[in-house]
């Protein structure tokens, strides 16, 4: 029994008092960040990041997860209540959970979510504890060619599930390729589109891009439109959903959880992705399909433990690849890189300590998050009705300290402005900037497995299709881009995203 | 010609720019190389094709398709909150935490909906006794708390 060996070795190291503060901290504040519509997890962990390079990696990574994960707790509290999504992902626990809240049932559906969670929480740790080794095992055989054909995978795969148009969302992804090669070439030490700025040789800070389109594109774009919430406070009294209750839910729990256990593992998917999978799902298979969208109990209970599932399984294909699947994992390659971890299969070999103990926090978090949440119910309502007026110039305070303390650099603020400002623009444009994150990580490290694998074939293009697994994730790809260009799905995976926002 | 979505239009010509824009930067600067041995120029000139191929597709279907215009853009807090960050930048090692939030927490607050001089200004004593604890205190941040002739009055 390997696994429970190293699940022990995972626990001795995250219940090490440190990491275990870390582990709540990150909880907190992704439940904190989760509750506060307007500000999302890839915004936090990038604030947070320079004030990681003072930790140890472990508790570093461990508190960036707890934020992802805990966000997702966080943000069905916004939507239950408020009927607005703290989260993205909450957008679909919105439709039925605020139904319910108004029919004075909030406290059940609060519960449902969180009990929810947890159950998909400790399913997802399971699934990333057995899948991950056997995946890294074969990743550790991969050479050039087939880091870069899977990476065109990824990419490929985040663009056709991203919504919107999926000629810009290839756009943005190709345009982050190309920030990310601003800078010094490794190869030939030839400084590339600096234009004389000094502080660009060692590139554009991926936490600066971040900041500045998420964060402030974000704040930005909020600040348009005014906005009166209906917070329903007085009516959380019981919590327990009733037997009925808890008969209605476990079916949708289990479904919810495989389905987003199996979305979150695909590149480009994730919290996000599963959380609509299920619902749209769990609407055509339940019994009570006429009572979505009208307060039903399966309708919060199946996405909000998909998206928890989707959020911590979305850590395998980072865990044993180095690949990043949506733009918080590609943070956290980020966070590893500075903390001087080659993101990678190597790294459950060579840092078996990391890679378990993160695995076994997860599911700690979790229960810190069940046993936290419920009775910490009340202060998360208090919070919402902080006004955005107070909350989004704290925001920004975070944000630029964090930004200047990069480099003490006053053109960190520069380029977090520059990007605040495209980010603006592509929101107006309808261009998703998760896309172009992605890309900007991967930029570099496609390059180097493109010339790399070119210099070894001798310049044959062709050994991305001779080699048999690169080529299997090139064929995927193009079935996928050519599938989803075909005019009836297409049709159908618009409807998909629209259908219910 | 007739721009029938504005919205994929600006979002082309966007494209189009920077995918030339860096394609010609990158042919002209640095070599090119060949495909076994890629010089600097390699990558960034394919992507910067591909990008503004993109880009041209959608110009060409702007002109054909019916589509969304573009939102009408907020300059009032557009622009305030990003002239406050860079304020933030610029004054923080002249005038410390204690200037620079002022101005980032006054400007960008400016540029809400509404702006109550009382309420801004508890939340900018708040904000700046919260980061000189947190930031410099408890993460050890190298930032300046005070303007530097007013450095002896503020000493924690």
């Amino acid at each position: 029994m390997e696994i429970l060996s190293n699940l022990a070795l995972g626990f001795g190291v995250a219940l090490s008092p440190f990491n275990l503060l870390m582990c709540l901290v990150g909880v907190l504040l992704g439940t904190l960040i989760g509750v506060l519509p307007g500000v999302g997890p890839v915004a936090t962990i990038a604030m947070l990041l320079p004030i990681t390079f003072n930790l140890n990696p472990i508790a570093a990574l461990i508190m960036l997860a707890g934020i992802y994960y805990g966000a997702q707790y966080g943000g069905s509290t916004t939507a239950i209540l408020v009927n607005l999504p703290g989260e993205s992902s909450s957008v679909v626990t919105c439709l039925d959970g605020y139904q319910m809240a108004r029919q004075g049932r909030a406290g059940p559906a609060l519960a449902t979510a969180a009990l929810g969670s947890f159950f998909a929480g400790c399913v997802a740790t399971l699934i990333v504890a057995m899948f991950a080794p056997p995946l890294a095992e074969v990743a550790l055989k991969f050479g050039p060619s087939e880091y870069f054909s899977l990476m065109v995978l990824g990419l490929v795969a985040a663009v056709v599930l991203a919504h919107g148009s999926l000629i810009k969302a290839i756009a943005m992804v190709i345009l982050g390729l190309m920030l990310g090669l601003v800078g010094t070439d490794v190869n030939s030490g030839v400084l590339r589109f600096a234009f004389g700025i000094a502080e660009l040789a060692d590139g554009i800070g991926f936490v600066t891009v971040a900041m500045g389109m998420f964060g402030l594109a974000e704040i930005i774009a909020n600040l348009e439109h005014k906005g009166t919430r209906e917070v329903f406070t007085s009516k959380v009294k019981h919590l327990w959903p009733t037997k009925e209750d808890f008969k209605r839910i476990w079916a949708p729990v289990l479904r919810g959880t495989f389905l987003g256990s199996a979305l979150g593992i695909l590149p480009g998917g994730g919290a996000l992705l599963a959380s609509f999978g299920a619902y749209t799902l769990e609407k055509k298979v339940s019994k009570n399909s006429a009572e979505f969208g009208k307060g039903a109990i399966e309708g919060v209970a199946a996405p909000e433990s998909a998206n928890n599932a989707g959020a911590q399984t979305s850590f395998i294909p980072l865990l044993t690849l180095g690949i990043p699947s949506n733009a918080v994992m590609a943070l956290m390659i980020g966070a590893m890189m500075i903390q001087g971890i080659a993101p990678g299969p190597q790294v459950m070999t060579e840092r078996p300590q990391l890679f378990w103990g993160m695995i076994a926090s997860m599911w700690l978090g979790n229960l810190m998050l069940v046993v936290l949440n419920l009775p910490l119910i009340g202060l998360w309502i208090k919070l919402l009705t902080v006004p955005y007026r107070i909350l989004y110039p704290s925001i920004l305070v975070f944000m630029c300290i964090g930004v200047f303390s990069l480099s003490n650099n006053p053109f960190d603020c520069v380029l977090m402005a520059a990007f605040g400002l495209l980010g603006y623009i592509c929101v107006k444009l309808e261009c998703e900037p998760a896309p172009l994150i992605l890309g900007f990580i991967l930029g570099p490290l496609m390059e180097e497995n493109l010339r790399r694998a070119m210099l070894l074939s001798r310049g044959d293009p062709l050994v991305f299709f001779q080699k048999p697994i690169s080529a299997t994730f090139l064929v995927v790809s193009i079935i996928l881009l050519v599938i989803i260009a075909l005019p009836n799905i297409r049709k159908k995976r618009e409807e998909v995203f629209v259908e219910e926002t | 010609m007739v721009i029938k979505s504005p919205k994929d239009f600006w979002a082309g010509v966007m494209f189009i720019a920077f995918g030339a824009g860096m394609a010609a930067i990158a042919l002209t600067n640095y070599q090119m190389g060949s495909a076994v041995r890629m010089g600097p120029a390699y990558f960034p000139t394919v992507l910067g094709g591909i990008l503004a191929a993109l880009g041209l597709i959608l110009f060409m279907r702007s002109l054909v398709l019916k589509g969304g215009k573009v939102p009408a853009f907020s300059f009032r807090p557009l622009l305030l909150i990003l002239f406050a960050v860079l304020l933030f930048g610029y004054t923080l090692k002249p005038l410390g935490l204690l200037g620079a939030t002022l101005l980032l927490v006054f400007v960008s607050a400016y540029g809400g909906h509404e702006f109550k001089w009382k309420e801004v200004a508890i939340l900018y004593v708040a904000l700046f006794i919260f980061s000189v604890v947190v930031f410099v205190k408890g993460l050890t941040l190298p930032f300046p708390i005070c303007p530097a002739p007013l450095e002896d009055f503020c000493r924690f």
